[in-house]
């Protein structure tokens, strides 16, 4: 009993240790450790959702939609719940598969997480955000899932809201499109840095994406209670989502659509038509009223995740690249549109106004025979006369003498260069600053250009000039080849007389968008001043009030005076009548709307001529300012001219109800009631 | 006969048991009010995780009270009988365990939760014959080791031997289900009895060694399941695998951790709402103590188990016969062991094993068993030593 007793009182002392152990262990995880744990429980028990923000719409100058929200039932699914079932999901997701009509495979593909590995489709997200599988659920396919929750572990149906595109392919560059915002383009953003979450979407192109900032709002936060299966128990606290304000922009839909019904006639027209653009500017305001461009595509793609093979059609060649708009990243010669612009240059140049010129059939630059159209003389004739029947001599004869003035071959030190700096004050050669994104500038072809450009090219045309064209078949072309490579090797730094020439008409190197094109027409035909057209007219919040006005932006003046722009103004509104684009303008009310403008047929090495007109109308105070190009369109007077008579019709409700009352744009913004719906007007 | 006639006949029934040396002021009261302590505890905490299993319900707390009640009869009965005469009873109660244990094993015997460890009885009653084989077992080696050898103050090496056997059987049984948590009970409550029953330290240490090889080549051959290896693996280190092994352990330190000083308030842990914690209302039923009472409460039920304890051991230590010191020896042994591991395995200090926390786990058999055992040590203080 004695060595039980001993052993007894051994077992007392390690009974009592081990409870002081026990307790000991627990005030260091509940008092010492306790906050750490409290941390950790919340993140378990908490789960952090984005509310994305109702983005603002984009809208017309009347208020009418061109780019609203449509609510759609979206079903989503929670990875990480996903994952936590026995099977790791697959059960669920074919379970899912059977209710959506979609194949597992493909399901799996949408929720695996992009990367360098993963090709699209793919969840670009955070991975601890649910993923939206499918944007176009009906009511009872996202109710059979929502009803049998148990069976669907971490798979949701929600009300989220999707863009809808109420104008088709209307405008569909300018509009852009939304994709979900990347973990670095947040970065950049203010506010919510932290919450990557993938349901963001952010404006990729048009003015989706220039506008971004307005029309996005403010993500809310939902911080939900959930248990252990992820299921919600309620809500712990959250922050609203701010929407998004709306855009207003200067597009008037209707005259949009006439636009685009315009362009695409025309492209039908040509049968080798690869492109087209048209832009409609309003002269009194500086603001873009239609802008269309050809090839284009439904914007609705977008949504629900774009699939490999619709982005890569969206990107091929042969679709003929619909993405991008050749209204500002078309840059084609511009032909004899660009005559206003040579005009302008002989008057500063110090040619008189009221001079005679002779439009022979011909004029020789530096030793090479320079044809009018078809080589017919027209004779003696006035500047006017000259931009009506769209004379060359006249502009070769006064380009060449500038061009000798500078030096030719080899310049001065300071040549004035004036046919090359009045484009540039007609806005050629630099972006129009148009809100949109990715603008292109176009090309001035002067003797700093040539020496930059043959800094990137001499060694290519060099070797080319002793190697010959061996691979090209044709003997005589070959010869041509190597001869013209010799002279690109040997003096391709040297502005040439005939570069000079050509500048003088738009033709050879000089590179313009349709944009730029019609900001140089408007600051003709409305105060010589040269803006920057906005599309964008007022960002204005959801419950009606104007956040503010989208100024035009004023970035230079034409170098002409008041008498010499009326001058010119005035010729131009003679050519639809008498001149170049009468043919296409016969039968077009005149004495109802008179409409002035140019045609203009680049010719392209290899291809078709590119087809151009740059009009106003009406000529007397012009409220509108339409340019048409299609490339490889033929001559400017067979496809540009009628599509823009075609849109003129539209406007001013020639053969049907004009599109816009009396053919007057809106002055006023629409306005808007506190329910954010538009008040008639 | 009515009261009165009785009253005037013999002393009250109440006055006979407030009598000084009667059994009920015999009885171990602190222990008694520390059980009940921790009852009352562990109905509120099974309420507490129970009743968000559908809503509008109250779990499992009904069914858990009835089982209390009954285990308190149970209680009651076995503190009436002299202890003593248990040790003619002993074989019986032993086989009838063994008994159970085999059935479980046969096609009676169900699997719930996972483990294969119980009878159903019907009407949704089902037993676990596990529990009740730590009585029988350690009922068999008290009578086997307290019949020491004339003169010497040792058990017979025939009746350690016996006693061994009868382990390995009961032991052995456990671990088909398989049963690794209640088989180390029964080990701890064998080992027990051989320390207290006064066998040689170098049997002891031969024990030991034979113990040693016996886990050794467990692990060597694999005999474990899969599952027991990483419980084991996930314990030395619970971040190798947080969502999977690791998960149990890290939750409920999560929700112990969470509790802080005061505690979330009863029904008011967040991770036991959102049920983080699995099997929260038998084997983790300590993480809601840890989480809605905070250390206060989580310790103080420590402390009552502790006070259950230390008294156990004093009704060993007071108890004049060998058998009462054994069996209150072993039952100290046998609450101690549960009690370490089941709590300590909730604050990361011991592995994960599937050993309900006494007298505050839900579970019927348990409670009675456990119960019965506190009838036990009640009619030890009882009656195993003399007054005056």
């Amino acid at each position: 009993m004695i060595r039980m007793r001993t052993r007894l009182l051994v077992l007392h002392v390690l009974v009592l240790t081990l409870l002081v152990v026990l307790v000991g262990r627990l005030y260091q995880v509940q008092v010492v450790h306790g906050q750490e744990f409290v941390t950790r429980a919340t993140e378990t028990r908490t789960r952090t959702v984005i509310v994305p923000a109702v983005r603002g719409q984009i809208l017309d100058s009347s208020g009418r939609p061109l780019v609203r929200n449509r609510t759609a039932l979206v079903v989503s699914v929670d990875r990480a719940l996903l994952f936590r079932t026995p099977d790791g999901g697959l059960k669920v997701l074919t379970k899912l598969s059977q209710v959506l009509g979609r194949p597992v495979q493909e399901l799996q593909r949408k929720i695996t997480p992009c990367g360098p590995k993963v090709p699209k489709p793919c969840w670009t997200g955070s991975p601890y955000q649910p993923v939206p599988l499918d944007e176009k659920v009906d009511t009872r396919e996202a109710l059979q899932i929502l009803e049998r929750q148990e069976e669907f572990p971490g798979v949701t149906a929600e009300i989220h809201s999707v863009r809808q595109y109420p104008g088709g392919r209307a405008g569909a560059q300018m509009l852009g499109y939304l994709q979900p915002v990347t973990e670095e383009e947040l970065e950049k953003r203010e506010g919510l840095k932290a919450a990557f979450s993938g349901v963001d979407l952010a404006g990729r192109d048009g003015l989706e994406y220039v506008y971004d900032d307005a029309l996005r709002g403010k993500a809310g936060l939902r911080r939900v209670q959930v248990d252990r299966m992820g299921k919600a128990l309620g809500v712990e606290d959250q922050v609203t989502p701010v929407p998004g304000d709306h855009l207003v922009t200067s597009i008037d839909s209707r005259i949009q659509a006439v636009t685009e019904r315009a362009l695409a006639r025309a492209m039908k027209s040509a049968p080798q038509a690869d492109g087209g653009a048209a832009v409609v500017l309003d002269a009194r305001s500086g603001r873009v009223v239609a802008l269309a461009s050809q090839p284009n595509y439904d914007p609705e793609i977008w949504g629900g995740g774009i699939s490999a093979r619709g982005y890569q059609r969206l990107m091929s060649e042969k679709s003929g690249k619909p993405l991008v708009s050749r209204a500002i990243n078309g840059q084609f010669a511009p032909g004899s549109t660009f005559k206003i612009s040579s005009v302008t240059s002989m008057l500063r140049a110090g040619y008189p106004l009221n001079g005679t010129y002779d439009c022979s059939g011909s004029y020789n630059v530096g030793g090479r025979a320079f044809n009018n159209f078809r080589g017919i003389g027209l004779g003696p004739m006035n500047l006017h006369t000259a931009l009506v029947k769209s004379c060359d001599t006249i502009f070769y004869r006064a380009a060449y003498e500038q061009y000798l003035k500078d030096g030719g071959r080899y310049p001065k030190k300071t040549p004035k260069e004036i046919f090359a700096n009045t484009a540039r004050a007609f806005g050629f050669g630099r972006p129009t600053g148009v809100d949109l994104p990715g603008e292109s500038g176009g090309r001035i072809p002067d003797r700093a250009w040539k020496k930059s450009l043959w800094n990137q090219t001499n060694a290519v045309t060099c070797e080319r000039s002793r190697k010959g064209y061996p691979e090209v078949k044709d003997r005589a072309r070959a010869d041509f080849l190597k001869r013209l490579a010799l002279e690109n090797c040997t003096e391709g730094f040297l502005l040439r007389p005939g570069d000079s020439a050509n500048f003088s008409i738009g033709q050879g190197d000089v590179l313009v968008t349709p944009m730029q094109l019609a900001r140089a027409y408007m600051a003709l035909v409305s105060d010589g001043k040269v803006r920057s057209p906005r599309i964008g007219w007022a960002q204005v919040r959801p419950d009606g009030k104007v956040v503010r006005t989208i100024p035009v932006p004023v970035v230079g003046k034409l170098p002409l005076s008041e008498k010499e722009r009326h001058y010119i103004k005035n010729a131009l509104s003679q050519v639809a009548q008498d001149g170049t684009a009468a043919g296409a303008f016969s039968g077009f009310p005149m004495d109802k709307v008179r409409v002035g403008g140019k045609t203009g047929t680049a010719e392209v090495w290899g291809k078709q001529d590119t087809s151009w007109f740059a009009s106003f109308a009406p000529t007397k105070n012009p409220q509108y300012v339409v340019v048409v190009m299609v490339s490889q369109g033929g001559m400017g007077a067979q496809t540009a001219a009628p599509a823009a008579r075609e849109i003129y019709e539209g406007i001013y409700g020639i053969k049907r109800a004009p599109a816009v009352p009396g053919g007057r744009l809106t002055t006023k913004l629409p306005v808007f009631r506190p329910d954010g719906t538009v008040a008639p007007r | 006969m009515t009261a009165r006639t009785a009253a005037v006949q013999r002393p009250s029934l109440l006055r006979r048991l407030m009598q000084e040396n009667s059994a009920v002021r015999r009885l171990d009261g602190l222990m008694l009010v520390a059980v009940a302590g921790l009852c009352v505890i562990g109905t509120l905490l099974v309420w507490s995780c129970t009743r968000t299993w559908a809503p509008g319900s109250t779990g499992l707390v009904k069914k858990h009270m009835l089982n209390e009640a009954i285990g308190v009869v149970l209680c009651a009965m076995v503190a009436t009988v002299d202890h003593r005469a248990m040790r003619a009873y002993a074989p019986l109660v032993f086989f009838v365990s063994l008994v159970g244990l085999g059935l479980v094993i046969t096609p009676l015997g169900a699997t719930i939760n996972g483990s294969h460890s119980w009878i159903l009885l019907g009407g949704g009653f089902a037993v676990q014959p596990s529990e009740f084989a730590k009585v029988g077992l350690l009922l068999i080696i008290a009578m086997l080791l307290a019949q020491p050898a004339e003169g010497v103050d040792r058990p017979r090496g025939l009746d350690v031997m016996l006693a061994i056997l009868a382990a390995v059987v009961a032991m052995g049984l456990v671990m088909l289900q398989p049963d690794l948590g209640t088989a180390m009970v029964l080990a701890v409550i064998t080992a027990a009895g051989l320390v207290l029953g006064g066998v040689r330290k170098r049997v002891i240490a031969g024990l030991v060694a034979t113990a040693a090889v016996g886990i050794f080549s467990v692990f060597y051959f694999q005999l474990l399941e899969p599952y027991q290896v990483a419980r084991f693996t996930a314990f030395v280190d619970p971040s190798v695998d947080p969502r999977g092994v690791g998960y149990n352990a890290t939750q409920s330190l999560i929700a112990i951790g969470s509790g802080q000083v005061f505690g979330k308030g009863l029904l008011g842990g967040g991770q036991t709402t959102g049920r983080f914690v699995p099997e929260q209302h038998t084997d983790f039923i300590f993480t809601v103590a840890g989480e809605e009472f905070g250390f206060l409460g989580s310790a103080a039920v420590v402390v009552l188990l502790g006070v259950v304890l230390v008294r156990g051991l004093r009704i060993a230590r007071k108890c004049e016969d060998r058998f009462g010191t054994l069996v209150a020896g072993m039952i100290v042994c046998w609450f101690g062991f549960q009690t370490f591991v089941n709590v300590g395995m909730t604050i990361g200090i011991m592995p994960i094993t599937g050993l309900p926390l006494p007298f505050v786990s839900y579970g019927g058999t348990a409670t009675f068993a456990n119960l019965i055992a506190i009838g036990l040590l009640q009619a030890i203080k009882v009656r195993g030593q003399s007054f005056l």
